[in-house]
């Protein structure tokens, strides 16, 4: 099986270039087994991160044949003829297939993504039925791993728009019956839900089942409503 | 003059990290502090963790019986001060994860539920689903994302901490997405890097637990304690290493020989009954659950895969509701990598390296012997596990010392001097000088880092597995003293500054050589037989001799010098280990 790799080492290439490997075609290997093989007994200068290899980090996100996967949890059977990797879409890329995810991580701070509570804290927990955590909890179920703004026309295009992951974590909160706040402010903007074009693509790239399709066309409904109740702020 | 000076710094965003970050910032406000990671927060290996946190929140419950339970599951090894801060605080940190929105799962009413776990004697596990870590990982991240003041440096990568010899006063380190090679100034250094399973060829642990955190401690002249009580996990899958949670038998899973018979029966610990029994059967402590499967080995009753030998777990009778309901990740897992369903197959599994009891040794508010180290998690040795950590008990020790540690660190570092900048000069470039040769001069080795690494797994799976005796750790310690020479000029292909993964490779292998010398060293030196440490030359457990923590500390040879530290026994005096009866 050929791994065709997409390699760029800032001040050595001038601009990307892929590169062939062979690879043994085991059936249980996974994509990152592969990488690992080269990595170990090819080619020490290939980068890439990984960490658990049992989807659960989101370190290890890729394009793989041009679709985002997690390469861990994606395998050499699912493929025949030549597979290509290339780093996420939608990221600046420092390395190889290393890309930088620091814009991600800004966008997933602006949504206020804790609990809001106000008072003291008490005792004991507060109580939440079984029934209050089905209604958010898929969406706490995101681990990071960007897939979805890879997946997203319009994150591609537009990298103030807040994405997918970060309006799913933000409805994560809302719904939480324990917390107090609505993200509003950030969430009823144009970088927020009113960019978003509902292609759905990021529910269809989800490896982890979340649906912020579904969070962000929910939200739309929640801040229409909110605009047209008197003594709150109209989105502009 | 330092790029960055802070008050206190953390190594390590997993679980402990994040807690001590929040608990600096609320114990002294003023302080800075500041998280450096080898990589982002929500990456770490607390990630990974699956069934539960265990604190007793129940009527029935009493903290003297979770003290009992952690303490007999050590084999009486815990530091039983610690066991007894522990067991108090325990519950009050799960509390403020759910007050910080962790989504912990629940009773119909809108309690918290608890399940049970092996080697407890009550239902006190705190689990969200399988994905406790995950959750409870998440939770923390993103509650020190409302703390603006704590700074971070995301895929920074520590390697050497500035002492005089006696204090701490900051860390050298590479800022890997650039190469840069910089130093950070602080007043206390808190170390919570998690463990070191990658010292082994088969393990739950991800990548990344290379035990860095104890080599910092070990080469700056704090010792490492009982590092030769290395647990294994009874149930990862074949190939993988990845871990099935105890939850599985907690909701009533059974382990089963070749022959579907439910063997732990033949090793002392109870009878097979329908519903899980709490402290019998599948609801052992894992040491006792690896070592019976050795045995089933030694007597045929295995089955042969093309990855090792496998027994089997087996799900089916709990039904598909069930296994989604509580125990959703395993199916996932299943699905994926084994290609099998649990609600109508069964699963292989075999015992995987899964934590370290040891670590750097610290007292009960993580301060080792080095004036301003702090450690907490997985890389410090308090000692609450002893010989043997029951599950469910390691996040809650990440969140109780890591907010102890954190506390304490900012105490000490608002009353504490200024770091030494000439210190923090002077080793800074010694090091940048160190890691540029590293980097740079070694393009003409024979040997690649990955095979030097592979036959130090491989020695250390021979040595010091789940059975050891004295003439394979004798044959290991020679072998890795080769081994150190080997590393020490295996070829490095990239030279390049930006994200050089092959640089930290070298380097990440040099952590585990130390590591991997102290597990080989302390566990020839103790000759009995405690917990997860088993030697068939010394079959016996000898309170005479070794109810004692090993010390490991670092020779001027660069070799393990051991000594031995009594146990803190405060009300519970040494017996036998019951279970099942």
């Amino acid at each position: 099986m050929i791994l065709r790799v997409n390699r760029y080492r800032p001040g050595v290439d001038d601009a990307p270039v892929f590169q062939d490997y062979e690879v043994p075609d085991r059936e249980d290997w996974a994509i990152l087994d592969a990488l690992t093989h080269i990595k170990d007994t090819v080619d020490g200068t290939l980068s890439f991160r990984w960490s658990c290899r049992m989807g659960i980090c989101g370190s290890c996100g890729m394009n793989v044949n041009g679709e985002p996967k997690l390469t861990c949890g994606t395998f050499l059977t699912d493929y025949s003829g030549p597979v290509t990797v290339e780093p996420l879409r939608g990221f600046p890329v420092i390395r190889d297939l290393v890309v930088d995810i620091d814009p991600f991580l800004a966008n997933l701070s602006k949504v206020s993504p804790w609990l809001v509570r106000e008072g003291e804290e008490p005792e004991t927990e507060f109580a939440q039925t079984p029934e209050q955590l089905e209604a958010y909890k898929q969406y706490s179920m995101c681990i990071n791993c960007m897939l979805c703004y890879s997946a997203c026309p319009v994150y591609v295009l537009d990298p103030d728009f807040l994405g997918p992951a970060a309006i799913a974590l933000a409805q994560r909160y809302n719904l939480d019956s324990r917390d107090m706040g609505d993200r509003f402010d950030v969430l009823s903007t144009e970088e927020g839900v009113w960019g978003c074009t509902f292609v759905g693509e990021c529910t269809s790239a989800c490896p982890k089942h979340v649906d912020p399709a579904e969070a962000i066309q929910r939200y739309k409904l929640t801040a229409a409503m909110r605009s047209v109740l008197p003594f709150t702020r109209r989105r502009p | 003059m330092a790029a960055e000076e802070v008050d206190v710094l953390i190594v390590g965003g997993g679980g402990a990290g994040l807690r001590a970050a929040i608990a600096v910032a609320e114990a002294e406000p003023d302080a800075t502090v500041a998280i450096l990671s080898k990589v982002y927060p929500m990456r770490s290996h607390t990630v990974s963790a699956e069934g539960g946190a265990a604190a007793v929140i129940g009527l029935a419950d009493s903290l003297d019986e979770h003290a009992y339970d952690t303490i007999s599951g050590g084999d009486w090894l815990c530091d039983q001060d610690a066991v007894e801060a522990f067991v108090r605080e325990a519950p009050r940190e799960l509390i403020r994860l759910e007050h910080w929105g962790c989504p912990w799962s629940r009773e119909p009413d809108g309690r918290v539920a608890v399940r049970p776990f092996g080697g407890m004697k009550q239902l006190r596990t705190w689990y969200a689903a399988d994905k406790t870590g995950f959750h409870l990982l998440h939770t923390l991240f993103q509650t020190t994302l409302k703390h603006t003041e704590i700074k971070r440096f995301d895929e920074w990568y520590a390697t050497r901490l500035v002492t005089d010899g006696e204090r701490v006063h900051g860390v050298t380190a590479i800022d890997i997405r650039t190469g840069r090679i910089d130093t950070i100034a602080a007043r206390a250094v808190i170390l919570a890097t998690g463990g070191c399973g990658q010292v082994f060829p088969f393990t739950t642990n991800a990548a990344i637990k290379t035990g860095d955190g104890m080599a910092l401690a070990y080469r700056a002249g704090a010792p490492l304690k009982d590092m030769e009580f290395i647990q294994y996990h009874p149930t990862g899958l074949p190939f993988t290493g990845i871990l099935i949670t105890e939850a599985a038998r907690a909701e009533g899973g059974w382990l089963i020989n070749k022959d579907g018979y439910r063997y732990l029966q033949d090793y002392d610990l109870g009878v097979p009954t329908d519903t899980p029994k709490l402290r019998s059967m599948e609801l052992g402590p894992r040491d006792r659950l690896s070592q019976a499967f050795v045995h089933e080995m030694q007597r045929g009753r295995t089955v042969e895969t093309p990855y090792g030998q496998v027994t089997y777990l087996d799900l089916r009778h709990l039904g598909e509701a069930k296994i989604n309901a509580r125990i959703p990740f395993v199916r996932e897992l299943c699905l994926s990598y084994e290609k099998l369903d649990p609600v109508t197959d069964l699963i292989p599994v075999r015992p995987v390296v899964h934590y370290m009891m040891g670590g750097v040794h610290t007292g009960v508010d993580g301060e080792t012997p080095l004036q301003g180290l702090y450690a907490a998690g997985e890389t410090a040795c308090v000692s609450i596990n002893g010989a043997n950590r029951l599950g469910s008990n390691s996040l809650p020790e990440c969140l109780v010392f890591g907010a102890r540690a954190g506390a304490a660190a900012a105490r000490y570092a608002v009353q504490a001097a200024k770091p030494d900048q000439q210190a923090v000069r002077t080793q800074g470039a010694d090091e940048r000088r160190r890691l540029e040769q590293e980097r740079d001069g070694r393009d003409g080795g024979r040997e690649r880092i990955s095979e030097v690494r592979a036959l130090m797994r491989r020695t250390l799976e021979e040595s010091a597995g789940i059975y050891r005796d004295r003439d394979s750790l004798e044959k290991a310690a020679g072998t890795l003293a080769d081994l150190r020479e080997r590393a020490a000029v295996a070829r490095l292909e990239d030279r390049s500054a930006a994200f050089n993964t092959e640089l930290l490779a070298g380097l990440e292998l040099g952590s585990m050589l130390d590591v991997a010398e102290t597990i080989v060293a302390s566990a020839l030196n103790r000759e009995e037989s405690r917990g997860a440490h088993q030697r068939t030359d010394f079959p016996a457990r000898d309170d005479a001799a070794f109810l004692a923590h090993t010390l490991a500390h670092r020779g001027p040879d660069g070799t393990p010098r051991l000594s031995l530290l009594p146990v803190t026994i405060t009300r519970w005096p040494p017996g036998e280990r019951v279970y099942g009866r």
